[in-house]
């Protein structure tokens, strides 16, 4: 190997510069299609079931605790980042999210538990989901109800009418 | 607690011996891609060495297969006492696509401890940096797990046996109180 070679060598280096990315300092733009982990969004979740169905890891699983409670269990450990889960939901309720910085040391943290309240049809006992926490702001006078006691408490006061504390009760029920 | 550990006893530099018990080599070329001048982890004295005698950390790739599951055991216990495993890629941490079939016995945690998880498949160079970063003490995990409840629900209660009446018209009678 001559001194000629080994020169042009040194050129070849002085040209390119710094390559090395800074990176735990700054991180380096990612492409616009990356797909990081899958982020599950639980008021849109009706409870299909159809990510699990398409998982190839079988990574999604779903099980009835009751009639009423369906837990959706993302584990995240063998998950590909495949996107099938995404494509194939119908409500749009997983995305797949840009974050890839997930080293972690409890393999746990990359779970996601989704508790979803499955309303039964009286008519035909099948399933389907509940208003969603917009549409229960839409109601006159926040509510809900004393499952102990089987009757509905009203939360705002002002919806009452023997006990008018509030005088906006005609802004309520408007 | 492990964190302080790993400062203590990994203060100056990381060897690691690059453990591959039969996954598809994604991960390996992207563990290689870290160690090239574009994302040169030598910069935290990461150097890859070819014995688990001289390392100070394992990293594992594939799952822990039933052919190879004796010889990744053998790795382990021939490093010297302060050691640490990563589990690169999903196969690693979660025993991968194949994790149910014949020749495949789970994920690496089944055969030898794993301190470090970086799930990807491959896990992108800047993710296993970042793990390292993790178990450095340089940076701070960023997952935590997401848990979603329940807190009320979201239906009036019907019974059948309070309605009352006949025909045409039947009346609920707790529906007035609703």
């Amino acid at each position: 190997m001559s001194l000629v070679s080994k020169l042009e060598e040194v050129l070849v280096c002085l040209k390119a510069g710094r390559v090395t990315l800074p990176y735990p300092a700054q991180a380096q733009p990612l492409p616009e299609n990356f797909r990081g982990r899958p982020i599950f969004d639980a008021t849109k979740c009706i409870g299909c079931a159809g990510c699990a169905n398409n998982c190839p890891a079988r990574e999604i699983l779903v099980f009835d605790v009751c009639q009423e409670v369906r837990i959706l269990q993302y584990l995240g450990r063998r998950c590909t980042y495949c996107g099938r889960c995404a494509d194939v939901c119908p409500e749009k309720a997983i995305t797949m999210s840009q974050e890839f910085e997930n080293g972690t040391d409890a393999i746990g943290d990359l779970g996601q538990r989704l508790e979803l309240f499955m309303s039964t049809c009286q008519r035909c006992g099948r399933c389907f989901k509940g208003p969603s926490v917009l549409e229960d702001l839409k109601m006159k006078g926040y509510r809900s109800d004393d499952l102990q006691n089987e009757r509905w408490i009203y939360r705002s006061r002002s919806f009452l009418e023997e006990d008018k504390t509030v005088d906006d009760i005609q802004i309520e029920l408007d | 607690m492990l964190k302080n550990l790993c400062q203590k006893m990994f203060g100056r530099s990381l060897w690691v011996y690059h453990a591959n018990s039969g996954g598809c080599n994604g991960c390996d070329i992207e563990v290689l891609n870290v160690l090239t001048p574009y994302y040169d982890v030598e910069r935290f004295g990461i150097k890859l060495v070819g014995s688990p005698r001289h390392a100070d950390v394992m990293l594992c790739q594939g799952p822990a297969m039933r052919a190879t599951a004796q010889a990744l055991k053998r790795a382990y216990e021939a490093m010297p006492a302060p050691k640490l495993v990563f589990a690169i890629g999903s196969c690693a941490c979660g025993g991968g696509v194949w994790f149910d079939s014949y020749s495949v016995l789970g994920p690496v945690e089944k055969v030898i401890p794993v301190n470090y998880y970086i799930p990807g498949c491959p896990p992108r160079p800047e993710a296993i940096i970042y793990g390292v970063a993790v178990a450095l003490g340089l940076v701070d995990k960023e997952t935590a797990p997401v848990e979603f409840k329940q807190l009320k629900l979201p239906i009036p209660r019907y019974h059948p046996s309070e309605l009352h009446g006949d025909g045409d018209l039947v009346v609920y009678e707790k529906l007035e109180k609703v």
